[in-house]
């Protein structure tokens, strides 16, 4: 029994492995063209390294800006107004002023509250989301580190949030905080079973917890090769738990405002709310990335690019053809991720929000069964059609 | 020494320092809170070691299980019930200290000699790194069934345990001690939203 699952669970990786183009690799040039200069391979890939980490902080600090006035816009046009219009062309620099009022505002902790955790409270919340980024694949090598656990290590660093939750609603020495915090760890270890049933899922059929390998296993045919059509269930219930686990508005019961203030963040000014903002927003950039990776195909174009290079008579190992497909795979990325931002933002402002006896029930009653009955209907069929559910 | 060993032994030195330290301060620190807070600092030093040693999965297990489930409970446990009283005084204070500081530093002994006697094989069998998934796969439903299956029944009788004692008010008697549990005290009669007959306001 050990022996034929371990031929089942080998020798698609190594197909999949064969199979793949190596694509754009920018870490191998890189480090090439240093040692041509005479630096040795250690030192060349020490000049390499804050590369990638800086291009990806800075993309999803761009992210949240452009998330920002996403937010005003669509909200505006929901509620049929214009919106910010005279900060830059169409308000586009409305976040960038929001950043800065919230840069110069006064950071004030409360006199009775308690002043380390109140300061450490929302750096807790914002590292492991900023730290999920490293696993993010933009392309076969465009990611900052190919880790074998891949999406396991988000599930477990998304676990830590809570207890920075907890801490800045337990510092704030305020009792709509400390009700807050207690409701935002409750809802994120409630939505945290089903999310990561439903990855369960996705992960049985690509045989890997790396999300390159994901996604490459979700290349074969274009967009029929989804994972949306192999998992349509799984797919609603892990954009219910991201919604959830991001406290967007179906699910914002922690920092409800009628009947909270402003739940753990009431007590919060200056750039400590930033941090909370930002927090939630990289957070929702992040979930929806990872929707796109996990279900969408990633940085695959609906027509898979091979055959758009084959039809055309060009090498896939081209250089120009590679940059061009490299190109073509983080727009398709970013283009998903922002589709799921834009029915996030959507959803936020067209839905009423749910009461928190409502929303745990919907978590332990309906998800978390479902979503055990979509592991095991996975199980079944991966069993039954290996071919299609990548046996 | 290379940038790759130099940068080890910084995390090594930097973690073992701060499991060390979070460690007494769970267990001398008065404040219930803060002990809480500092063993999740502890769970995470522990889970960066389990990295240095390249066992990756079982780094992200420790994070998720003991960060994010049982940390995350022990904390969601002291600010349900955080009360602001000062607990009674125990008698005899200072000696028990003494005492359990006598215990703990003779298990501390105990455990640096075990561990300065053993013969430890050295360098140990290699990391397996990104293998480890499928290897911890193959041998949990392999030789540790048996202690896995075992582990899943004492969690289901936890968990009935559980319901057990939350939901008294099913069982019209308490079935540890017989005696009839008050149903009423238990589970309130749900107030109606919609008030039949208003009281009239006096009219002035």
């Amino acid at each position: 029994m050990v022996i034929t699952t371990d031929c089942l669970l080998a020798a698609p990786i190594v197909t999949t492995l064969a199979a793949v183009p190596p694509g754009l690799d920018l870490e191998a040039s890189f480090e090439a063209a240093f040692q041509g200069f005479g630096l040795s391979p250690g030192a060349a890939h020490l000049l390499w390294l804050p590369l990638p980490m800086l291009l990806v902080l800075v993309a999803a600090v761009v992210g949240v800006l452009v998330n920002v006035w996403l937010e005003r816009k669509i909200s505006a046009a929901v509620q049929q107004r214009i919106g910010p219009e005279y900060a830059g062309a169409l308000g586009v620099l409305q976040p960038i002023a929001d950043g800065l009022k919230l840069l110069f505002k006064e950071d004030v902790i409360p006199a009775r509250a308690d002043g380390l955790l109140f300061t450490l409270g929302p750096v807790l919340v914002l590292i492991p989301v900023i730290l999920s980024w490293l696993v993010v694949p933009f392309g076969q090598h465009l990611l900052i580190s190919n880790v074998g656990i891949g999406i396991f290590l988000w599930i477990s660093l998304s676990s830590i949030q809570p207890i920075g939750l907890l801490m800045s609603g337990y510092a704030s020495n305020n009792k709509y905080s400390l009700l807050g915090g207690l409701r935002a760890a409750a809802q994120s270890i409630s939505y945290e079973i089903p999310l990561a049933l439903a990855v369960l899922a996705v992960v049985m059929m690509s045989n890997s917890l790396s999300t390159v390998d994901i996604v490459n296993q979700q290349s074969g045919a274009g967009i029929l090769s989804w994972n949306i059509w192999r998992q349509p269930v799984g797919f609603v219930i892990f954009w219910i738990c991201a919604l959830a686990e991001c406290e967007r508005l179906p699910f914002d019961l922690p920092e409800a405002e009628e009947e909270l203030v402003a739940g753990y963040q009431t007590e919060y000014s200056g750039m400590k709310f930033a941090l909370f903002y930002l927090g939630s927003y990289i957070n929702l950039v992040l979930s929806a990335l990872l929707v796109s990776v996990l279900y969408l195909g990633g940085w695959g174009f609906p027509l898979p690019v091979e055959w758009l290079a084959g039809w055309l008579h060009q090498p896939i190992d081209a250089p120009l053809v590679q940059l061009i497909t490299a190109s073509v795979g983080i727009v398709m990325t970013v283009l998903k991720a922002y589709l799921l931002v834009f029915l996030a933002i959507l959803l936020r402002w067209t839905t009423p929000r749910v009461r928190i006896d409502q929303l745990l029930d919907l978590g332990w009653k309906f998800l978390l069964p479902i979503a055990l009955v979509n592991l095991l209907v996975t199980a079944a069929l991966k069993l039954a059609f290996p071919a299609v559910f990548g046996g | 020494m290379t940038i790759a060993s130099f940068t080890q032994l910084i995390c090594f030195s930097i973690l073992s320092i701060t499991l060390v330290l979070g460690a007494l301060g769970v267990v001398l620190l008065p404040n219930i809170v803060y002990s809480a807070f500092l063993l999740g600092g502890v769970f995470l030093s522990v889970a960066g070691l389990y990295l240095l040693l390249n066992a990756s999965f079982v780094a992200a297990a420790q994070v998720l299980v003991y960060v994010g489930a049982v940390n995350v409970l022990i904390l969601f446990a002291i600010m349900l019930v955080n009360k602001k009283e000062n607990l009674a005084a125990v008698p005899g204070l200072p000696l028990r200290r003494v005492l359990s500081g006598l215990v703990c530093g003779g298990l501390l002994a105990l455990l640096i000699r075990v561990a300065f006697t053993t013969p430890w094989a050295l360098p140990g069998p290699s990391p397996v790194g990104e293998e480890a998934t499928i290897r911890i796969g193959e041998h949990l439903f392999s030789d540790y069934l048996l202690p896995f299956e075992l582990a899943s029944v004492l969690l289901l009788m936890a968990m009935i345990g559980a319901i057990v004692l939350a939901r008294r008010d099913v069982f019209s008697s308490d079935i540890v001690t017989g005696a009839p549990v008050d149903q009423g005290l238990i589970e309130k009669a749900r107030t109606p939203l919609l008030v039949q007959n208003p009281v009239q306001e006096p009219v002035r």
